[in-house]
Formats: C-alpha cells, structure tokens, sequence
C-alpha cells in the first residue's frame, strides 16, 4: 500500500538559546519521528533543573542523587553538566517567593551569575512563580545576564509586559505559557509580539501535566499547535518546552512508590510529551535523563 | 484562501490612466498596497478600451515584476495576449480564463501546459452563462474533462461559477453557491472554486457594493470557496473574509485573530 506522506506548508521557528555553546532548538517541517516525513534539523533536548536553595518538596530518592550540591547552585550546575550530561541548566530562583526565604532580586541575580561562571551551557532561568515578586526579580536578573542569551519565563496573558520588556532589552528569548488553552496561547504570542518582541525569540509552555495527572490533555494541545505551527499559523509556529520533571515527582505515585517508580514516572512523561512535539524537556532525576537522550538519540538516528 | 487582487484592471479609470501615461509608479503602487492587503496573486488586465493590448499586457507586467515576483493572473480574452503575458511571469502565473468552448479549451489547456500555469474556468460556453447550477455544472465538468485530457492537476483548475450582479440577475447567486458547493465533487484532487466577487454588486449603488461584497464572499466561503478575485484594500470586506474562515475553522480563534491573520 502507498504511504501517504505528510508535505506541510510551514515550519517551526528555530529559536537559539545560550551564548558560549549555543543550541538550536525547533525548525521542525514535520512532525518528530515519523519515518519519512520528519525534517526535524534539531533533536529535542533535555535541561535539568537547579534550584537556588534545597528543594524541601523532593522526596530523598531524588535528592540522594546530588547529595550536597543540593546546598550549592553552581556546584549543583556543574554536575548535572559533567556528571549527568544536561544539554541546558534551568535555574529555579524558589526562594524568591515571599512565602519562602523572600530572597531579594541581587541575590537571585549573584546565584545566576554562580551559575553561569560554573557552567557554559545555555540557560533557562525561571522565578519563584510569584507574579509581582518575580516581575521584580526576572527583571533584574534578565539584565545581570545580558548577552548571554537565556530562555526566561514565565510569561502569561495576565502577567507578560515587565518580563516581555526586560527580554527585549537584554536580548533573551522567552517562555509564554497559557495553561492548555490553544487559544490564549496563540492571543498571548500576539501580543508579546505586539510589543516588537521577536516571534523567533518565543518558546511556548501549555503546562505540563505528569502522566495520571492531565497527560493526554496537554498532549494532545501541544499537537494541535504543533500541527497548526506547521500549516502556517504563524502565532504558534513555536518552539515547546515541557516541565516534565517538576509535574512527574509531584505524583503521589512517584513520590511513595517502590524505589524507581517515580523516574519510571519521569520517563513515561517525557518520552510521551516528545511524541507530542516537545523541544525542551526540563527534568530531575539523572537516570530519567539518561533514558530519555537515549530514547531521543534512538528516535533521531 | 487564496485571494487574487482585482484592482490592476484597466476598467478602473486610474489604471487606464497610467497604461497610457506609462506611469509605473501608479501600477508599483498598486501592486505593492495589494499585496500588503495580504493577496497571494495580482490579476493582470488591460482593459477593454487598450488600442495595442499586447504592448500593454508587456509593460504591465515587466512595470509589477520589477517590485515583486507574486503569482500574477494573466485575465485577457486574446489569445496572442494572453501567452505573451504568461511567457513574461517569473512565479507560477494564472490564466484567466477559459470557458467550456471546444476551441478556448484546446487552446488554453496547451498554453496551460506549456506555462506550468494554473487556470480559471468560466462555466460559460458560446450560449452565454446558464441560469442554473445544472446547466453550471454541465459545463464545469466539461472544463474538468478537457483538463485531465491535457494532463493537468484538477487541482490547478479553478472553477468560476460566474456570479452576475444581483440588480439584474437576482436568482443566480443561489445557483452559483450550490455549484461551488458541488463542483468538490467532479473530480480527485477536487478542481477548486473561484469567483469574481465584485461582478455581484456591479451597477449596484455605490453605497451598498462593500456590503453586498462580503455578504455574498461570507455565504460563498460557508459553501466552500476557495479563492476569490476581490478587492483585498477594502478593509470591512477582508475582516468580514477572515471572520468568515474562521467560524468554518479555516484559523484557529484568539481574541486578535483579526490582527494574526494579518500577520501570516
């Protein structure tokens, strides 16, 4: 029988993160490993997260793997580059939550430049998801890493021009999340592009749901982009990234299960979210990671 | 939907007025506004009142190639005109048009061939345009056989159920949306449909011509059109256009979903 072979009119932006050693995420011109119609010049890639103090809501099987790094940023970046071969370090500025340590933006701004002294691979820096606290923070902390060219976030329809603008003027690329609304998301591109912020500077986030908690329903938004990305809607012809580690260890199954449940947990969501056209995959657990560049690396080659 | 801009037609006074002058900047201008109205094509004619329609065919042409390389719309009835203005086409160029006259046909579908062009077909022959979607339909399928017959994609084909203006010709417009509607089913690849919208509204007053216009372009585009030659500068047209398309799911919503399909 004859394989009908998908030939789309458009494809995916390609967005350039990081500045000593670059990488290229999107350019897709079809969807990711379909034998024949994949034209998918960079294969996705795997960040881990970083935390800028301990992360009190991880259960021990997750934390034993970095023992005390846990208690030094850098030194947390640096292993998780040379020890565990993360393509990208994604800096959770936690503690800049007013209802944790409330630490002040130069702090967060001297752990980021710790990181980005420790380690050269591109960065994605992400604040303690306080809205006002982190409009503080992002803004400060985007300028101190001028030039270095990171991915921040989070930009959402209610809270996108502080962060949208600090972007712009420090020449970094940012993360617009509506969470699993196709619609807001394409709304929310336009109007950061609307403030001459660069289409090709934009990385969207649908949310992410683990597997058990939402999965298929994100899934199947991020396919609907994807596959409006490529038949030429050019609002979503974005890149995604997906926080699979942060959603898979927040499961109960993987935070009580028997000792590998929860990378089983990490893997599963991952490897799913990959099919669903995710660029950016942000995770935890190191042997999590492992598995999934191998299964990236096997579906690629 | 793929959109042809009318406005290059010697039947309006300005462009008239230019081919004489040779006044490119007219022509440039026009060419450039069009394509900022987001038209994928230009139509291309002369007019009818040309004394030397192959030397203003020429200087059309070589005057729009020289801001742009979109597809134009050859629309002339001579032949001669015709394929000196396909030959001169950088991009993928179109004929407009054929009928469902044995000689058009034979004539057309060649040059069609040889210019690798797409082509619009009047479901006209030398009785003039049938009254109804039947006798429509009977000539559509005659353009689509002749079609396959010079081995052309029915896909390239664009079908023209020939909308006349509704102050004369009241009942045609519901026979020209059921010929849209099922021209789909003449061949595989379906032929595509077009229409020259503004014919419907020709001799109307001119205060209701915009809003005849686009109701009509609505009711066309919810029986499944796929291309229109129109007046892309006209804006409540065009937002009507885009609204139209996207409650048939043609985009997907967002509040600006005005401003983004003005941004593809």
């Amino acid at each position: 029988m004859e394989r009908l072979i998908e030939k789309w009119q458009d494809k995916i932006s390609e967005v350039v993160i990081g500045a000593k050693k670059p990488i290229k995420i999107g350019g897709e011109t079809g969807i990711y490993f379909i034998d024949g119609e994949d034209k998918c010049p960079n294969p996705p890639v795997v960040a881990m997260e970083v935390w800028d103090m301990e992360p009190e809501s991880w259960p021990e099987v997750l934390k034993s793997n970095f023992g005390n790094a846990l208690k030094d940023p850098g030194e947390w970046a640096k292993l998780c580059v040379d020890k565990f071969s993360a393509d990208l370090i994604c800096l959770r500025l936690a503690s800049t939550h007013p209802d944790s340590k409330n630490t002040s933006s130069e702090e967060a701004g001297k752990t980021l430049e710790k990181i980005l002294k420790a380690v050269s691979v591109p960065l994605i820096v992400i604040g303690g998801l306080s809205p006002e606290k982190d409009n503080e923070v992002m803004a400060h902390c985007a300028n101190a890493a001028k030039g270095e060219n990171c991915l921040f976030g989070i930009a959402t329809q209610d809270n996108y021009k502080t962060l949208t603008a600090a972007c712009l003027s420090a020449g970094h690329s940012i993360i617009s999340e509506a969470p699993i609304d196709i619609n807001i998301a394409k709304q929310l591109n336009i109007l950061i592009c609307d403030m001459q912020f660069p289409a090709d500077k934009i990385v969207i986030h649908h949310a992410t749901g683990a597997l058990g908690y939402g999965l298929e329903y994100t899934y199947s938004i991020m396919e609907r982009t994807r596959l409006a990305g490529l038949s030429g809607d050019k609002m979503l012809s974005m890149p995604m990234i997906s926080f699979v580690g942060q959603e898979a260890w927040r499961a109960k199954e993987a935070k009580t299960g028997a000792k590998d449940t929860g990378v089983l947990w990490e893997i599963a969501t991952a490897t799913a979210y990959l099919n669903s056209g995710a660029d950016i995959l942000v995770m935890n657990h190191p042997k999590a990671v492992s598995e999934v560049k191998k299964a990236i690396n096997n579906f690629t080659n | 939907m793929f959109l042809i801009g009318e406005r290059i037609n010697g039947m309006f006074k300005d462009v008239a007025k230019a081919i004489k002058e040779k006044d490119k900047s007219v022509i440039q201008g026009l060419a450039l506004k069009q394509i900022s109205c987001k038209a994928n094509a230009l139509d291309v004619n002369v007019g009818p009142a040309s004394s030397n329609p192959k030397e203003a065919m020429e200087w059309l042409v070589k005057t729009i190639k020289e801001v742009t390389d979109i597809s134009l719309a050859i629309d002339t009835t001579k032949q001669d005109v015709m394929e000196l203005g396909l030959s001169l086409c950088k991009s993928k160029p179109i004929i407009n048009s054929v009928n469902a006259n044995e000689e058009k046909m034979n004539s057309l579908f060649s040059l069609a061939k040889k210019y690798n062009a797409s082509i619009i077909g009047l479901t006209m022959d030398k009785a003039g345009i049938p009254k109804d979607s039947e006798g429509r339909m009977e000539l559509a399928m005659k353009i689509v056989a002749s079609c396959v017959e010079y081995g052309i994609d029915t896909n390239e084909l664009y079908l023209d159920a020939v909308i006349l203006p509704v102050n004369v010709a009241q009942s045609h417009a519901k026979e020209v949306l059921k010929t849209i509607r099922d021209s789909k089913m003449l061949a595989d690849p379906a032929p595509k449909t077009v229409l020259g919208l503004s014919n419907v509204s020709q001799g109307s007053s001119a205060e209701y011509k915009s809003l005849i216009n686009r109701t009509f372009l609505t009711m066309a585009i919810a029986n499944g059109l796929d291309a229109a030659i129109l007046d892309v500068t006209d804006k409540e047209l065009m937002d009507s256009l885009i609204t139209a398309e996207l409650l048939m799911e043609k985009q997907l919503y967002c509040d600006s979903y005005l401003e983004a399909y003005r941004k593809k």
